[in-house]
C-alpha cells in the first residue's frame, strides 16, 4: 500500500496543537510507517513537493501570509483538517475581532503600559512583513475544510484516531465525550 | 446632586430590591446615571458597582452616558418597516441633525432604535420621552421636531388628537387608537365592574374558586398555554409566609398588542382578576410588571388602583371578607423582551438582570423574593373573572374540545382593519384574513417571530419529520393553501399575534431578517448558544442573499438551529425559528438564491481586508505569492 503524504503548518496559532500531535509519544513510530511528512514544521519542509492525502492545519488567518499558505494548502491537499480552537473558531487571536485594527495596533506599538523602547512611534511597515488583516478569520472562511478536530488543543489521542482514521479510510469512533457542548 | 440620589433611595428604604424604580426616577431627574450616582447608589443600597452596571447596562432605557433633551426611540418591527420605517428615520436623522444611536452636537435630540413597542396595528411609532407618538410619516416627524425645538413639550406637540375611549382620558391623553374589531365575552362593554369581587367571593371558598378555574380547563394566554387553575393550584399548596400575585404586562412579543387595549379599557377586569387570584391562592402581595414602553398609562392604571383602595377593594379586609388582605403595586420594567418570560420578569422585579433562571424550583414554588409566586398573563386574569362570574360550564360554551373560551388577537401588517379581534378558539385563519379585509395574502405569521413557517406540503409530513422532535413551535408561518388550519393549542397555538403578509413581501429579505435582528437584540447573551448562533446564522442568511450561497450553507443553518434548542429559555430556544421554520416550509424560497453547481463560495476579499491596517501604519499592498 502505497504511504499517504501528510502536509501540516501552524497559521495563527500558538503550535499548541503541533505539541499536542507530538503527545502521541511513541506512536509516531507507528505512524511513520503508515504516512510520509511532505511541507511540515515536523521535517522542516518549507515547500511543497507533490501533491498531499491529508493537510492539518492549525491556527487560524490573521495575515495576508497566512492566506497564501492556506490557499496553499487547499490546493495541494485533498483533505484539509481545520485542527483546534483558533483554526476552527479563530481562537484567542480572534479576542482582537471587537476592536478596531487601529486600536490594537496603536495599543501593541505606540500607547500601551509596556511599550517603553519606542520613543520615535514606528509602527511595523516594512515590505517584507506580512499584511495584517482587518479581523483574524476562520480557516473555513477563507477556503473549503473538509473536517474539524476541535479542541484548545485536541487531545492527542484524538489527533491519533482521526490521523487514523482518515489514513485508514475507516469511521471514527465520536461518543458524546468528544462532541458534547461544553 | 448627591442629596437627589439620596432622597430617590430613602423613598425606596435603601431597598436593593427595588433598584429598578430607583434607576428608573434618576433617568427622570438627569436622563442618565452617572459613575458618581452608581459609586453613591453602591454605598447606599449595599450592592457592588458591578451589580449595579449589570442592571443598568441589560436595559434598553437605561443609559450611563447622557442622552437628548429628547429621546426618540422608533420601533423597527417588520410592520413598522412594510409602512415606511426607513423614510421616517431618514426623516428623523435629517430633521434632528444626528444618526441612530447617538445624541444631536446640542444635546437636544438622541434617537434609539427599539423593538415591538406594541402599536404594531399603527405603525411605524415611537416613544419620546415616555409619550407614544403613532402613524408616523416623514412630514409628521419633520412637523414633529419643529415643534420641540419651538419649545412646545412632546405632550404639547401631539399633533392631532387623542385616540379613541381612555385614551383620551386626562390621566393618558394619548395619540394611541384601540382599534377593536370584534367583541365576545372578555371584551364586552357591559360588564358591572368589581361585581364579583364585591358580591360573589364571600359565597365561595378559595378552593372552591381554584375549582371553578381548573373545571373551565382555562389555559394561559401569554402563549405558553400552561393551565391556570393548575398554576393557582401549586401556588397554593407550598407553605409560605406570603405569597405572591403578578400580572405579566410586558408584553413583547412583535406583533401583539392585546394587553395594551385590555390594561386602557378593561385595568379593572385586570385588577380584578388579580384580586381573585389573591383570594383563590391565598397571596397578599399583587404586583403588575408593566413593561416601559407602556408607561403612559402608569399614572392612569394607578389612579385606578386608588379608587379600588378607597372602595375597599384593595387593602385589609377585602369587600369585607375577614383576613383576605391584598395590595398591588406597578413595576415599571425598562425595555427588555426576555422579561416576559416569567423566571427572567421576577428577576427584573427583584432589581436585577433580567436573565431566566434555571428550573426547578419553578415561580410557585420559590418566585418573587423566594416567595410561592403565581405569575399570569394580563388577558388570563381577565378571563378568570368572567369565569368566576358565569361557571366553567359556560366557559367550556366556547372554543373547541381541547382550547376552550375565546382570544384576543392582534392582527397586522397587510390588511385593512388592523386591531383587536376576540375570537373563539377554533377560528382559521382564512377567516382571521377576511374579517381583517385582508387580500392578495402570501403568509401569516402566527405567534410572533419565535413562530415557524409552515407551508402546503410539509403539513403532511409534520409527525414523522426528524425535525420536528426537537422542533417545538410556538407560531407558524401559514402559506397561502392551508389558511383552512383553526386557531388551537392542537393545531396553531398562539399568543395572539397575527402578522399578515402579501405577495408583495419578500419573506427571507424582509420578514425572516427583521425577525433575527429581533433575536439579535433581545438575546440576554446568557448561553453561548443564543448570543452567538442568531448573530451567525443572520450572516449566513445574508451570505445566500448576496448571491454567494452554497447548498451546504443551507444545511448548515439546518443544524445550528438544532444546537440552539439547548438554549435556557424560550427565547433562546426559539430564536432560530425565523430561519430553521421557512427553511422546512419555504426551502424554494433558499434554493432560488445558492449556486446549486458550487460546493464552496467566500466572500473573503484579501485586498480589502488589509486595506485598515495598511493605511493606519502606512504602506503599500504587497502581495507575495508564495
Amino acid at each position: 500500500m502505497n504511504k499517504k503524504i501528510i502536509a501540516t503548518t501552524s497559521l495563527a496559532g500558538c503550535f499548541g496543537c503541533h505539541m499536542s500531535f507530538l503527545d502521541i509519544d511513541e506512536r509516531i513510530f507507528d505512524l511513520i510507517e503508515l504516512v510520509e511528512f511532505n511541507k511540515s514544521p515536523i521535517d522542516d519542509i518549507k515547500k511543497f513537493t507533490k501533491q498531499v492525502d491529508i493537510g492539518i492545519i492549525e491556527g487560524g488567518c490573521c495575515n495576508s501570509e497566512n492566506i497564501e499558505i492556506l490557499k496553499a494548502f487547499r490546493e495541494n491537499c485533498n483533505i484539509l483538517v481545520s485542527l483546534g480552537e483558533c483554526a476552527i473558531m479563530g481562537g484567542l487571536p480572534a479576542l482582537r475581532n471587537g476592536i478596531s485594527i487601529e486600536e490594537c495596533l496603536e495599543e501593541a506599538y505606540i500607547g500601551g503600559p509596556t511599550v517603553q523602547e519606542n520613543t520615535n512611534k514606528i509602527l511595523p511597515n516594512d515590505d517584507e512583513l506580512p499584511m495584517l488583516l482587518d479581523k483574524v478569520y476562520p480557516c473555513h472562511e477563507i477556503v473549503k475544510i473538509d473536517y474539524f478536530l476541535p479542541g484548545c488543543a485536541p487531545r492527542a489521542d484524538l489527533i491519533w484516531d482521526a490521523l487514523i482514521a482518515l489514513v485508514t479510510g475507516n469511521e471514527m469512533e465520536l461518543p458524546y465525550e468528544v462532541v458534547k457542548f461544553d | 446632586m448627591k442629596n437627589e440620589i439620596i432622597t430617590i433611595t430613602s423613598k425606596y428604604q435603601d431597598d436593593r430590591h427595588r433598584l429598578m424604580d430607583i434607576l428608573i426616577d434618576i433617568h427622570d431627574l438627569y436622563g442618565y446615571v452617572s459613575e458618581a450616582d452608581i459609586e453613591l447608589l453602591s454605598e447606599r443600597l449595599g450592592m457592588s458597582e458591578v451589580e449595579i452596571n449589570e442592571t443598568i447596562t441589560f436595559y434598553h432605557f437605561f443609559s450611563r452616558t447622557p442622552r437628548g433633551q429628547f429621546n426618540i426611540f422608533l420601533n423597527n418591527s417588520i410592520t413598522a418597516c412594510m409602512r415606511g420605517h426607513d423614510l421616517v428615520k431618514k426623516a428623523l436623522e435629517e430633521a434632528c441633525g444626528t444618526t441612530f444611536g447617538s445624541v444631536s452636537q446640542d444635546g437636544m435630540f438622541g434617537l434609539y432604535s427599539t423593538s415591538c413597542i406594541g402599536m404594531n396595528d399603527q405603525g411605524p411609532s415611537a416613544i419620546i420621552n415616555d409619550k407614544v407618538f403613532t402613524n408616523l410619516t416623514t412630514y409628521r416627524v419633520m412637523k414633529l421636531v419643529a415643534d420641540l425645538k419651538s419649545g412646545k413639550s412632546p405632550d404639547e406637540a401631539i399633533y392631532e388628537s387623542t385616540g379613541d375611549g381612555n385614551n383620551s382620558d386626562p390621566y393618558v391623553r394619548a395619540m394611541v387608537f384601540n382599534n377593536i374589531r370584534k367583541r365576545m365575552v372578555i371584551l364586552d362593554k357591559d360588564h358591572i365592574k368589581f361585581e364579583v369581587v364585591r358580591s360573589l367571593l364571600k359565597g365561595h371558598s378559595p378552593e372552591e374558586i381554584i375549582d371553578i378555574v381548573e373545571n373551565s380547563n382555562l389555559r394561559g394566554r401569554g402563549g405558553a398555554g400552561f393551565p391556570t387553575g393548575l398554576k393557582w393550584h401549586f401556588g397554593r399548596r407550598v407553605e409560605s409566609e406570603h405569597r405572591v400575585i403578578i400580572c405579566n404586562a410586558d408584553e413583547g412579543e412583535p406583533g401583539t398588542f392585546k394587553d395594551r387595549v385590555l390594561l386602557t379599557e378593561f385595568p379593572d377586569l385586570v385588577f380584578e382578576g388579580m384580586v381573585i387570584a389573591a383570594y383563590a391562592t391565598g397571596a397578599d402581595i399583587g404586583l403588575v410588571y408593566l413593561r416601559y414602553e407602556y408607561r403612559y398609562l402608569y399614572k392612569f392604571l394607578n389612579h385606578i388602583l386608588d379608587k379600588m383602595r378607597k372602595e375597599g377593594l384593595l387593602g385589609k379586609n377585602i369587600a369585607g371578607i375577614k383576613e383576605f388582605n391584598f395590595d398591588i403595586r406597578i413595576q415599571l420594567g425598562a425595555g427588555a423582551y426576555v422579561c416576559g418570560e416569567e423566571s427572567a420578569l421576577i428577576e427584573s422585579l427583584e432589581g436585577k438582570r433580567g436573565e431566566p433562571r434555571d428550573k426547578p424550583p419553578f415561580p410557585v414554588e420559590k418566585g418573587y423574593l423566594n416567595y410561592p409566586t403565581i405569575v399570569n398573563n394580563v388577558e388570563t386574569l381577565a378571563t378568570t373573572v368572567r369565569i368566576v362570574k358565569n361557571g366553567a360550564d359556560w366557559f367550556k360554551g366556547f372554543g373547541t374540545k381541547d382550547s376552550l373560551g375565546t382570544k384576543l388577537l392582534s392582527v397586522s401588517g397587510d390588511c385593512k382593519f388592523p386591531g383587536i379581534y376576540e375570537v373563539e378558539w377554533g377560528t382559521s385563519i382564512r377567516e382571521v384574513i377576511e374579517m381583517s379585509g385582508a387580500d392578495d395574502v402570501q403568509a401569516v405569521q402566527v405567534g410572533g417571530p419565535s413562530g415557524v413557517m409552515i407551508s402546503v406540503k410539509d403539513i403532511d409530513d409534520l409527525g414523522t419529520t426528524e425535525l420536528m422532535k426537537w422542533y417545538k413551535p410556538s407560531g407558524m408561518m401559514v402559506a397561502q393553501k392551508t389558511f383552512d388550519r383553526k386557531l388551537s393549542y392542537s393545531d396553531l397555538p398562539t399568543g395572539g399575534s397575527i402578522m399578515i403578509f402579501n405577495n408583495k413581501r419578500d419573506l427571507l429579505k424582509e420578514v425572516v431578517m427583521n425577525f433575527m435582528d429581533f433575536f439579535i437584540e433581545e438575546s440576554c447573551g446568557s448561553c453561548s448558544t443564543c448570543r452567538n448562533l442568531p448573530f451567525i446564522m443572520k450572516q449566513k442568511l445574508q451570505k445566500i442573499l448576496d448571491g454567494h450561497g452554497v447548498r451546504k450553507d443551507i444545511d448548515d443553518l439546518l443544524s445550528w438551529g438544532k444546537i440552539i434548542k439547548i438554549s435556557r429559555c424560550g427565547l433562546g430556544q426559539t430564536s432560530a425559528n425565523p430561519i430553521v421554520s421557512s427553511i422546512l416550509n419555504f426551502r424554494y424560497l433558499y434554493e432560488q438564491h445558492v449556486k446549486a453547481m458550487a460546493d464552496f463560495d467566500n466572500v473573503f476579499d484579501l485586498e480589502k481586508s488589509v486595506e485598515a491596517a495598511n493605511s493606519f501604519v502606512g504602506r503599500k499592498a504587497n502581495f507575495h505569492h508564495a
